[in-house]
């Protein structure tokens, strides 16, 4: 089952009883604080062009009123926007009718959600089956399905709990394996982790990327975490009143932020763990010296190797181990210190 | 405040009712009209309450012929299954042995059935539009103003047109008690139904429930407490009715209080009033306790 690319185009929201009236207006630079005042209506989103990769993981980062919640509701359209387009393999989900959309729920979308959303009443494989219930699969072939899943997020033995018996972290693993029993192509995940923990946070991430890693499914998650963007993202959005200010991979954000509030906000980033090798090495003049590093090595894990081997300078090698450019431990640090350019601007973010 | 009238025009002084004359036609016509059309449709009406004269009557033949073991061992099951409180059955069947005792066991059973009855159709009747109300502004804004007359209107008032469409006896007694004992349950359910948590609604959406699934596997089961909740006032209402009901042709103990009040017969009343209260009383912890138990799941083991 392949997955296909998610196409966001031209997408606006207006929330209020007449928002499509003001959709000119705002096409014509009308701003979200003139239309709460004039109007009485709210700018959520504004002029979403986004391309999510198909089998990828796209990111949507922004603070809270950033307008990246209601931006995932159109994917599986809980929120109908005022106007533009929703693409999934060619049809516009913003234009299903009642049943179409129905079934596009049932078999091509999964959501995860900030506070679980979990069935009180039902234990943890009843939660997990509720896709496959409503889709009227057979209930022993959708709980054998379903245990796979419950076991592979690690609650092997929580079957028959109640998700009030389990901690914040065990109920995000079921609100995961529920959706992942839907066996569907596109994975919705609205600030899935925020409400966890630092460290079980980091540990569903791994759960996280070592699932996609076999699913290769269209993941769009949504999070207010720069770190948890940079660590996830395949392709990354930043949204800000509701549009997107820059959009790109962890590397492009954290080495060119297009304007101060991103800058603001990249400052803070360990780029050690984000930038590769390939991006800050020099072209080889000569022969290859120091020890031999792969490309799509991370700053912090090639300092590490090279101070493991006492070796200032180092190659950077392609997948065939063929020498492709040289770099050197003064411009891995110089790299992953905070450029002063960025230290300069005043804080924009919090 | 006769100097104050001195100085005012007539008409602001005394208020200007619409004369005895017009009322007595107006009040006329509408009893005239009211019973002409009762009269119209007489056959309708016993074709349409029929079917609960046959129940009402069969529970109650059912419940007053047989064997009083049969009864007591039933109850005690029902309660001990509802409950699994020995207290609660205990006091149950110590409750039904005294009432046994004063001679109220056949008067209690007939009252029994009348609540029994009168329970269910206020749920049948009042879970749906519960439901109805829940779903759709515009019905709460209608509904909700029929309620409040329905809960405050007294409710010897409306025994008269109930009366007046049905006639003495028992279907009328059991509208009349239905009537007031169905408001709870229909705010309840509705109440219960509007609290549901907004995002575990957005997830049975976001997995693809139709309308009905979202109602029976969200909805209802997460709105039970709730509607538990009105199902117990429903009983205790009906059993506060079932006296007042009475003075339409129902039987049982609210006959005896009746009969009490009007001969001012001290002992026999709070006898009966007595054994209604010691009904009332295991109705209530039997279903609060039931009810408890169906939400073991909300019990935080894990913090």
């Amino acid at each position: 089952m392949a997955s296909h690319a998610i196409e966001v185009k031209s997408l606006y929201k207006i929330f209020g009883p007449r928002g499509k009236e003001f959709v000119d207006q705002v096409k014509a630079g009308m701003g979200k604080g003139e239309l709460n005042e004039k109007h009485g209506h709210v700018l959520g989103l504004q002029d979403i062009n986004i391309s999510m990769p198909a089998g990828g993981i796209m990111v949507v980062m922004g603070l809270s009123g950033s307008g990246k919640s209601t931006l995932i509701r159109h994917i599986n359209r809980l929120i109908d926007p005022t106007s533009g387009e929703v693409l999934y393999d060619g049809v516009d989900v913003c234009k299903m009718n009642e049943n179409d959309l129905r079934e596009f729920r049932r078999h091509k979308t999964a959501m995860v959600f900030q506070k679980f959303a979990l069935l009180p009443h039902r234990t943890v494989i009843e939660n997990t089956i509720y896709g496959l219930e409503i889709q009227g699969v057979p209930d022993d072939e959708s709980r054998k399905r379903a245990k796979g899943w419950i076991e592979r997020v690690g609650l092997k033995g929580f079957e028959n709990h109640y998700p009030n018996q389990l901690s914040g972290g065990m109920q995000q693993r079921v609100g995961l394996a529920r959706a992942l029993t839907n066996d569907a192509d596109i994975l919705l995940m609205d600030e899935a982790y925020s409400a966890l923990d630092p460290l079980i946070r980091v540990d569903m991430q791994t759960v996280l990327l070592d699932l996609q890693k076999e699913l290769k499914k269209t993941v769009v998650f949504i999070t207010h975490d720069l770190d948890e963007a940079l660590r996830l993202g395949d392709k990354i959005a930043i949204l800000r009143d509701g549009k997107v200010i820059q959009q790109g991979t962890g590397q492009e954000i954290v080495l060119k932020p297009s304007d101060e509030y991103i800058t603001a906000f990249v400052k803070e980033v360990n780029r050690g763990r984000v930038i590769n090798v390939e991006t800050i090495m020099k072209p080889l003049s000569g022969n290859p010296e120091g020890t031999p590093i792969v490309v799509g090595t991370v700053l912090e894990s090639a300092a590490r190797l090279m101070t493991v081997s006492n070796q200032t300078v180092a190659h950077v090698v392609d997948g065939n181990g063929r020498a492709i450019g040289s770099i050197d431990l003064a411009t891995i640090i110089a790299a992953m210190v905070t450029p002063i350019s960025h230290e300069k601007i005043p804080q924009a973010a919090e | 405040m006769a100097s104050v009238c001195s100085f005012l025009p007539d008409l602001l002084c005394k208020f200007p009712a619409i004369d005895e004359a017009t009322i007595r036609v107006v009040r006329k016509s509408v009893d005239e009209g009211f019973k002409g059309l009762v009269r119209a449709y007489t056959n309708a009406i016993d074709v349409l309450v029929q079917p609960l004269q046959v129940f009402l009557n069969f529970l109650e033949s059912l419940f007053v012929n047989s064997p009083w073991i049969v009864i007591m061992a039933l109850m005690v099951a029902i309660v001990y299954y509802g409950s699994r409180n020995m207290r609660i059955t205990v006091g149950t069947a110590l409750s039904m042995v005294a009432i046994g005792l004063v001679g109220l066991w056949n008067d209690t059973m007939i009252t029994l059935a009348m609540v029994t009855v009168c329970t269910l159709i206020a749920i049948l009747v009042g879970i749906p539009i519960g439901i109805l109300m829940a779903r759709s502004e515009r019905a709460q804004s209608i509904i909700n103003p029929v309620l409040d007359v329905m809960q405050t209107m007294p409710s010897f008032v409306y025994l008269i047109p109930v009366v007046m469409i049905f006639g003495i006896g028992k279907v009328p007694g059991l509208i009349a008690v239905v009537i007031y004992a169905v408001p709870p349950m229909i705010r309840l359910t509705n109440l219960g139904i509007r609290l549901v948590d907004k995002e575990v609604l957005e997830a049975a959406d976001a997995f693809g429930s139709s309308q009905w699934q979202r109602l029976k596997n969200v909805q209802i089961p997460l709105a039970l407490p709730t509607i538990m909740a009105g199902i117990n006032q429903t009983i205790m209402m009906s059993l506060a009715m079932v006296v007042v009901a009475s003075m339409v042709g129902v039987g049982g103990l609210g006959r005896n209080v009746l009969q009490a009040i009007n001969n001012q017969f001290f002992t026999v009343g709070f006898l009966n009033g007595f054994a209604l209260v010691a009904i009332a009383i295991i109705f209530d912890r039997t279903s609060q306790a039931y009810g408890r138990r169906l939400q073991k799941h909300s019990e935080v083991i894990h913090g």
